[in-house]
């Protein structure tokens, strides 16, 4: 068993509820940072500890931290990313669910130390259950004084509430998530100033995953030393990975950064393997804006060495022959998969949640939709491929905000790994006429035609 | 902005007033605007799960803030409606993760055994079927959203089921 120290107590009968919570050493953290350290103390254990964001984008935790303007004595704000919404990804979820005071104990820790005395925790409108969950807990530990004013004689005062999205994927981008706090449409704000600067209502705001925020009380109480002895190099520590797709036991595992991918896909006490006889085909290891990584990718480097499951084995060779962890979303397909309908979808997804603002992203995912979607459905044209890869090359890097990037990769991974199958879908549209085409037939039985006929 | 000739009963029951006013008490006395997206949630919920135009005007109001203001967040956010839905909408997840499981031949098989395609709503008002963007539990699939609950690890059983518990309305819709 690796080690566990977000879901270690997961199993505890109750552990949901403050008493039983609290019975099993929760809220330590607060007490010790407010008690024993000051805030720039936690900041720096955070800074030992080499937490990287869970959100995706895996920058630092505690340098993100530092930036936060202490100088202008404006109001701060600590912001709670619980907008989960990259598809494959539904760790967050999980953990609020199940043990919602591990996340507001980290909360009020992590606010602690950045001098926050208003927070939010800004959850997606889907996850309304989840919601009520956290709203009771934050009123629980309240009524436990763990919250309000003058928390546990320190003079130290914080509020907390939970704020509700309503159904935008974008608003997991920080900015625009902040504008969506502030009441007003998702759009991304550009940066400069960043948020540490000028967030939440124009004040010093810092924004983290739920997954960040919930690994730092076990880093308060065991050391930023301690925490950065798990894992391999600089990924540090443990890490939810939420699992789906064509495996035998999909779910939310924590791992410890360093597992293999072999063992996580296989060993019965991860994945268990695929759920049928079926072959795997690929892997979307990070959620679906990272690169699908085809077969012969996912347990090797193009190097010959083992793939693991951290920031800089995933991403190994770059976006020629690797990856990235993201936000651990670990999609995984058979051979019975289409990985040009996986491709539509995807961009369908990208479309629908572009906010609009610009051009390249708000035109260029329409346009990747409509391509693949003729592909897909048997009236593709041969240029077509180069078309998608001439349009996705022109939205990324051109966006205020990284969406733009997020519908570009899938897209030029696709193609890079799988041209053959495009190219199958354009020469062959009657044998792609049902949209399970390849559950009768898979791929790698018809491969032999592209390669017999030439254009 | 979806202009319509729906109409829509307004009662702002004294519940919902107070939920409004808690809502509004988590945000700076200044910065009450913050409170829209929470409080556009409970007045739909209060009001068959749509907005109608004079709703979102009376929302504005609330707040003291443009009618516009809110209508232009009300046609960005995917979970506001802007006309009737069915009272039982079945939100399947249709993005990659869920298809790989099943997900598109079970809307299917729902759209078949309600007799309507989807986006329609049944004759007597009661279903609709829509297929949205990833809701967050790619591991469960196929699923659906009904009201503020996850409905997952879905099959064809499972959905004759719930289609009949909706229509002896075992469902609960809203966790109030």
């Amino acid at each position: 068993m690796s080690k566990k120290i977000l879901l270690d107590k997961i199993n505890v009968p109750g552990i949901k509820t403050y008493e039983v919570y609290r019975q099993n050493g929760g809220y330590a953290s607060v007490e010790k940072a407010m008690k024993a350290m000051t805030p720039d103390e936690v900041v720096e254990e955070v800074k030992k500890s080499g937490l990287r964001g869970r959100g995706g984008a895996g920058f630092p935790a505690g340098l993100k931290w530092s930036f936060i303007d202490k100088k202008s004595g404006k109001p701060r704000h600590l912001v709670c990313n619980a907008d989960e919404s990259e598809p494959g990804t539904f760790k967050d979820r999980y953990l609020m669910e199940f043990i919602p005071h591990l996340l507001i104990e980290g909360m009020i820790t992590a606010s602690f130390a950045l001098g926050a005395n208003l927070s939010y925790i800004y959850i997606r409108g889907e996850y309304m259950w989840v919601y009520k969950i956290l709203e009771r807990a934050i009123a629980e530990a309240k009524a436990a004084g763990w919250l309000g004013k003058n928390i546990l004689g320190t003079g130290y005062d914080l509020e907390l509430y939970v704020h509700c999205g309503a159904g935008a994927y974008i608003c997991g981008e920080e900015t625009a998530l902040i504008e969506s706090l502030e009441g007003k449409r998702g759009n991304p704000r550009i940066k400069p100033p960043f948020p540490a600067v000028s967030g939440l209502w124009a004040n010093p705001t810092v924004v983290n995953n739920v997954e960040t925020i919930a690994s730092v009380p076990w880093i308060v109480n065991n050391s930023g030393d301690e925490y950065a002895k798990i894992g391999i190099g600089r990924s540090t520590g443990t890490k939810l990975i939420s699992a789906s797709g064509h495996v035998k036991n999909p779910g939310v595992y924590e791992i410890e950064l360093g597992l293999s991918v072999y063992e996580f896909m296989n060993s019965d006490e991860y994945l268990g393997g695929m759920s049928s006889e079926r072959p795997l085909k690929a892997l979307v290891p990070g959620g679906s804006s990272v690169p699908i990584l085809p077969a012969d990718l996912i347990y090797k480097t193009a190097n010959g060495e083992d793939r693991l499951m951290t920031y800089e084995s995933l991403s190994d060779g770059g976006f020629a022959t690797g990856s990235m962890l993201g936000s651990g979303g670990f999609i995984v397909y058979n051979d019975t998969s289409c990985i040009v309908r996986n491709t539509w979808n995807f961009a369908r997804f990208y479309h629908h949640e572009s906010c609009g603002q610009c051009s390249p992203c708000r035109e260029g995912t329409g346009w990747l939709e409509k391509v693949l979607w003729r592909i897909e459905n048997g009236q593709g044209r041969e240029e077509d491929i180069d078309l998608l890869w001439s349009i996705q090359s022109k939205i990324e890097g051109n966006t205020i905000c990284p969406l733009g990037d997020a519908a570009s990769w899938p897209v030029a991974a696709a193609i890079r790994h799988f041209r053959d199958e495009f190219e199958y879908h354009v020469r062959f549209p009657e044998k792609i006429k049902n949209r399970n085409h390849f559950v009768t037939e898979p791929f790698a039985q018809v491969k032999h035609l592209v390669g017999n006929q030439t254009v | 902005m979806e202009r319509t000739n729906y109409k829509q009963e307004i009662n702002m029951t004294q519940p919902l007033m107070n939920r409004i006013n808690e809502l509004m008490s988590h945000y700076p006395a200044d910065k009450k605007k913050s409170a829209l997206l929470p409080i556009l949630h409970e007045v739909q919920d209060a009001h068959e799960n749509w907005l109608s135009a004079e709703l979102m005007d009376k929302v504005a109001e609330i707040l003291e803030i443009l009618p516009i203001e809110v209508y232009e967040v009300v046609s960005f956010y995917s979970m506001y409606n802007q006309r009737p839905i069915g009272k039982f909408m079945f939100e399947f997840c249709h993005t990659s993760p869920c298809c790989l499981k099943g997900t598109e031949d079970l809307m299917d098989y729902t759209c078949g055994k309600l007799g309507v395609k989807v986006g329609e709503i049944t004759s007597d008002g009661l279903f609709e079927v829509k297929g949205v963007e990833c809701l967050g539990a790619c591991g469960y699939a196929p699923m659906m959203q009904l009201g503020d609950f996850y409905k997952e690890n879905l099959t064809e059983d499972k959905i004759d089921q719930l289609i009949a518990d909706c229509r002896d309305d075992k469902i609960i819709l809203h966790d109030k």
